[in-house]
């Protein structure tokens, strides 16, 4: 019996055997939810309400990795820098942001903020207080841009002295040795690891719903806590939460993958095809 | 007399408490070709290196193409100071140091366009000019990764000379390449030499080259020159004991 069940195994091919686990472990998911009160009605009529909250989670997550990297940048320039001001400064917001919870943060930017203002000056307190939305963003980016300080010095460092000591033979300036000859190379090394931190972003943009938001506003995960909660289906609200954040970060998962693989070509030597007349095949040389 | 070129004076640097060199002068003149030559570890890439403040000298003064520098802090006119001798100073790596984002192409006119404000136009015409001289006219497109080492080094030499410096200085220029790719730097080098007459100072172990395209010569010993003068003499008929030593060792 086990010899014929292993022969009968060795038969199909491993990615067909690995999606046949998947639909297993749906099929048990499913069936256990058959077995609890789950409302399929009820989720369906909800689905759409909580979908709405898809464009804004990614609103959210777009302009604060904007922010992030622009923080990342500035950070990683600053602690690679000489100047004790620009060390000090940068050295500052990563050890606060990153040895913080994220929640802490946010709470402090949204209800903690106005209060910095003196109580003579309600116009500054006014500015001072934030939207759910505005102090989520700003606490994702300012967040996110500490660690991503690192994966940006790293990704500067990555480049090697002697490009520099190249850069700088040339009488280039700092600023010209950054823009032209350090970033462009250090991209590739920060492109990937910087998918990655969006796509935790994703997941981590959820913490916003705890500061509540106008319902204009309101991303994924605020919504299936309004419905789930008013009607006690928690379960229905959040599986479909759940399931959003799941899609959303497949799908950039496989953005990510490709691009990681456009930007190891160019650099890898391979064999190349070129279109120049008379050429067909060009083998590179080994360096 | 000329104004000399390159002029270091009591040039000193050292590293923590060892000292690599030890107060050095000389008088690089226009045209010359001065090939530095001594042990590893003796002191004569930090030499160059010190030159165009890659390294800042402990103490002591540079003077290249007429402008004076002497070691201290970065202020804006100090580091004025030292672009202008840079420019001034084209400087070849021994490991190349070509951009492997730019084209070949790209990496000649990186500089004159960035750091000169040159038109692009004017640059890409020079630089093709520079990359036909060095004999790679076909490769201006390619990556420098698609090179192979004695290739890049041409380039590097190409790159250098686009910024239309007044002393080319190598460091090691033909160390890191296959034996059967030294040839066509070292020929290059000479061509540069012989028919456009450019200011160089070469470090380098090929006496080869340097019996053949050498104005002077000068041994570097533990930090000092202690000896120099033309190859004839030099390499025929050394005085020191040291240089001895090392040229039957090398030759």
């Amino acid at each position: 019996m086990r010899e014929r069940l292993e022969q009968w195994s060795a038969g199909i091919p491993f990615k067909v055997k690995l999606g046949m686990v998947w639909v297993v472990i749906a099929l048990i998911v499913v069936f256990l939810f058959s077995l609890a009160d789950f409302d399929v009605d009820w989720m369906l009529d909800h689905l759409w309400f909580i979908t709405q909250g898809l464009p804004w989670t990614i609103i959210i997550c777009g302009l604060a990795i904007i922010l992030a990297v622009t923080l990342a940048l500035f950070g990683a320039l600053g602690r690679l820098s000489n100047s004790a001001v620009a060390q000090g400064i940068t050295g500052f917001y990563t050890s606060f942001f990153r040895g913080t919870p994220l929640i802490v943060q946010m709470f402090l930017i949204f209800l903690a903020l106005p209060q910095l203002a003196p109580p003579n000056l309600p116009g500054l307190r006014d500015s001072l207080t934030l939207t759910a939305l505005q102090a989520g963003v700003i606490a994702l980016g300012l967040n996110y841009g500490a660690y991503m300080t690192e994966i940006f010095r790293a990704g500067i460092q990555s480049v090697g002295h002697g490009q520099v000591e190249a850069a700088e033979a040339l009488g280039m300036t700092y600023r010209q040795r950054m823009r032209r000859i350090v970033l462009p190379q250090a991209i590739r090394v920060i492109i990937p690891p910087t998918g990655n931190e969006f796509i935790a972003m994703l997941k981590d943009s959820a913490l916003i719903s705890l500061l509540g938001s106008v319902i204009a506003q309101m991303e994924i995960f605020r919504r299936a806590q309004l419905v789930g909660r008013a009607d006690f289906r928690p379960l229905e609200a959040f599986v479909v939460a759940a399931a959003l954040y799941w899609l959303l970060t497949t799908i950039f998962q496989v953005f990510q993958m490709r691009l990681e693989r456009r930007l190891s070509t160019g650099y890898v030597r391979t064999l190349r095809v070129t279109t120049q007349p008379g050429v067909e095949l060009v083998e590179s040389e080994p360096a | 007399m000329t104004e000399p070129v390159v002029r270091v004076s009591q040039l000193r640097k050292s590293f923590g408490d060892h000292e690599v060199l030890k107060g050095i002068d000389l008088d690089v003149t226009r045209g010359e070709v001065v090939v530095i030559f001594g042990r590893s570890g003796s002191g004569k890439s930090t030499l160059l290196r010190c030159i165009n403040f890659l390294e800042e000298p402990t103490s002591g003064t540079i003077e290249v193409g007429g402008v004076r520098l002497e070691p201290g802090p970065r202020t804006h006119r100090q580091r004025e100071a030292i672009r202008s001798v840079r420019i001034k100073a084209g400087m070849v790596f021994q490991d190349f140091n070509l951009f492997p984002h730019l084209t070949v192409l790209e990496n000649l006119i990186e500089a004159p366009v960035t750091v000169k404000g040159q038109d692009r136009d004017h640059a890409v015409e020079v630089a093709v000019e520079l990359l036909a001289q060095v004999g790679l006219a076909d490769k201006r497109d390619e990556h420098p990764i698609r090179l192979s080492g004695g290739q890049k080094q041409r380039v590097a030499i190409a790159r250098a000379l686009a910024m239309e410096p007044e002393v080319m200085m190598f460091d090691e220029p033909t160390s890191a390449l296959d034996p059967e790719l030294i040839s066509e730097v070292l020929s290059v080098m000479k061509s540069l030499a012989t028919e456009t007459q450019m200011t160089m100072m070469v470090v380098t172990h090929e006496m080869g080259f340097a019996r053949e395209v050498a104005t002077t010569m000068a041994f570097v010993h533990e930090g000092n020159i202690v000896e120099q003068g033309p190859p004839t003499s030099v390499i025929a008929d050394p005085q020191h004991a040291q240089t001895k030593r090392f040229l039957e060792a090398v030759l």
